[in-house]
């Protein structure tokens, strides 16, 4: 159970956590009537069947699962109305590992340091501190007005022709390329390092969960390696452990460390790398920060005109 | 004073360069350019966390954007207004948070302290007057990590710097209070970890349910007091 994540907690050692893919959380969320930043689903590789006791509108982004409302595919990014009884189904991902369910009327649990994340490497939040199992019950809140008006215009076409554009609903990618920008401790690497870092390409590696994903592949030596003070890491922060193995800090990273930072995967990127799974191989690509942050301009313009365009078809 | 980009959406203010070389005045400095940064209330910033030398500053590039107009800008502008708040003086009476000072109960006792023999053969110290250089000394919070409400703690008498455990523990019971190089700390919670474990305290250093959620925050200053099994017992309570 995942929302937009825990701020305001950092200075206390408290991971952001939320939905790795929050842009995936939000546009789901946008497609089923709720509220941008309510609670929803994250579900990793699949095997989750979900038994519905009343009408819902449910949507998902995010990997390249196959999902089944009854014998009905559901594809990503499209609205669908499950009715009272029926079951919702998510197979194993042909690519990615992690996909969002938004469900109308929002997933009711208590907020916990202003978030309903589950913080899974602390257990607080979500449902019980902990991922969901066999038999839980979530409990939801009532359908809103735009929802229930979905409700209505679904009643015969079950599930909607409308949805976002296919990256934001299917952002996985078999040989992803992620752009980063350079973190402080980039020019602690050699030109031949750096070269290499930006032009070959990585494997993931097993343990790798939602704190980071580890990559195996060239080794990153640094020049010197004199000890570093431990200082804040972000999502998207790329250390270099003294392995020379790089790791992909995702969103339940701890909040500082000790390890050189070569680079930074870009905000609008992070949802490419949180579908990262064993064997992928995934390369590196260095823009600037400006660059970053008018892709993210970008981005949160067209969100902004699906926003409008999702509320009025929900009049 | 350097401040450099931590990915897009967060900035870190480099304080100074070197931490164990003045300890006291590094935290000092950085609790004051702290608590400057916040006092600005610049628009756009999402939160502040400090470490060791440095103050993270954590913000939201399209609020930021609304601000400086231009998306080139965003660093710029942001930087400038840090820079600000950091040269205005101390004009009004600081409130110095930094000045707690809280007790901490520990047991040393044989079946919490589970590094105390290894520690005290490494470091050639009788294994009391490993407990006596722990709980006599006074120590202060740099910072806040690892895990949630995990407290690393500086002032460790020099005489106790051991290395760390070459194959780290896969589980730590919470409350553990363990020593690595310079620093002292405390386990929160059942956690994997690689510190030579000396003692346990019967406190909850992190709970969720409370705001603050951590027992201690950057600044705080620190004793321990040794306490018998009886008593943890009737703390833990």
């Amino acid at each position: 159970m995942q929302d937009l994540g825990r701020l305001g907690f950092r200075q206390f050692g408290v991971s952001v956590g939320g939905a790795l893919d929050s842009h995936a959380l939000r546009v789901a969320n946008l497609l089923v009537g709720n509220d941008e930043s309510a609670a929803g689903l994250e579900i990793t590789l699949g095997g989750l069947r979900l038994h519905f006791v009343d009408d819902r509108i449910v949507a998902w982004c995010g990997g390249g699962f196959d999902v089944r409302l009854g014998s009905t595919s559901v594809a990503a990014g499209h609205a669908a109305l499950v009715r009272a009884g029926q079951e919702l189904m998510f197979n194993q991902p042909k690519v990615g590992c992690r996909c969002w369910l938004g469900i109308s009327g929002e997933i009711d649990v208590p907020i916990v340091l202003g978030s309903r994340s589950t913080d899974l490497r602390t257990n607080f939040g979500g449902f019980d501190g902990r991922a969901l199992r066999d038999g839980d019950e979530i409990a939801l809140g009532k359908n809103s007005k735009h929802a229930q008006s979905l409700v209505d215009l679904l009643r015969e076409q079950r599930i909607s022709s409308w949805s976002p554009p296919h990256d934001w609903s299917s952002p996985a990618q078999r040989e992803p390329i992620l752009r980063v920008m350079r973190g402080s401790d980039w020019n602690r690497f050699n030109d031949v390092t750096i070269q290499r870092f930006t032009n070959e390409a990585f494997i993931v590696s097993p343990d790798s969960d939602r704190m980071g994903v580890r990559l195996e592949g060239i080794e990153l030596k640094r020049n010197h390696d004199i000890d570093l003070i431990s200082e804040a890491v972000v999502p998207g922060t790329i250390q270099v452990p003294p392995g020379g193995r790089p790791i992909v800090l995702l969103g339940d990273c701890q909040t500082i460390g000790g390890y050189p930072k070569i680079a930074h995967v870009i905000s609008v990127d992070l949802p490419t790398a949180a579908q990262l799974r064993l064997g992928d191989r995934v390369r590196f690509h260095e823009i600037s920060l400006t660059e970053a942050h008018q892709l993210l301009a970008e981005r949160e313009r067209d969100l902004a005109e699906f926003r409008v365009g999702i509320k009025l078809r929900m009049r | 004073m350097e401040i450099a980009p931590l990915g897009d959406s967060a900035l870190i203010v480099r304080v100074r360069n070197q931490f164990e070389d003045a300890p006291e005045q590094t935290s000092n400095e950085v609790l004051r350019a702290l608590r400057r940064i916040e006092d600005a209330r610049i628009s756009g910033v999402i939160e502040l966390a400090p470490a060791y030398t440095t103050v993270a500053v954590f913000f939201d590039p399209l609020r930021v954007m609304d601000d400086a107009a231009r998306v080139d800008h965003v660093i710029e502008s942001l930087t400038q207004k840090i820079h600000e708040a950091l040269s205005r003086g101390g004009r009004r009476k600081q409130r110095d948070k930094s000045t707690r000072l809280i007790e901490i109960p520990v047991c040393y006792e044989a079946e919490f302290a589970l590094d105390l023999e290894q520690v005290s053969r490494q470091m050639q110290i009788d294994p009391i007057e490993v407990i006596d250089l722990h709980r006599t000394a006074q120590y202060r919070v740099s910072c806040i990590g690892f895990t949630p409400g995990f407290p690393f703690l500086s002032g460790l008498h020099k005489r106790l710097a051991t290395r760390r455990r070459s194959i780290p523990r896969k589980e730590i019971p919470a409350g553990s209070v363990a020593i690595a190089g310079a620093q002292t700390g405390i386990y929160p919670m059942k956690s994997p970890g690689g510190w030579n474990i000396i003692g346990r305290t019967p406190l909850h250093l992190f709970d969720p349910r409370k705001d603050p959620p951590a027992l201690l925050r950057p600044g705080d200053r620190v004793r321990f007091r040794a306490i018998t099994r009886e008593e943890f017992d009737r703390l833990k309570r």
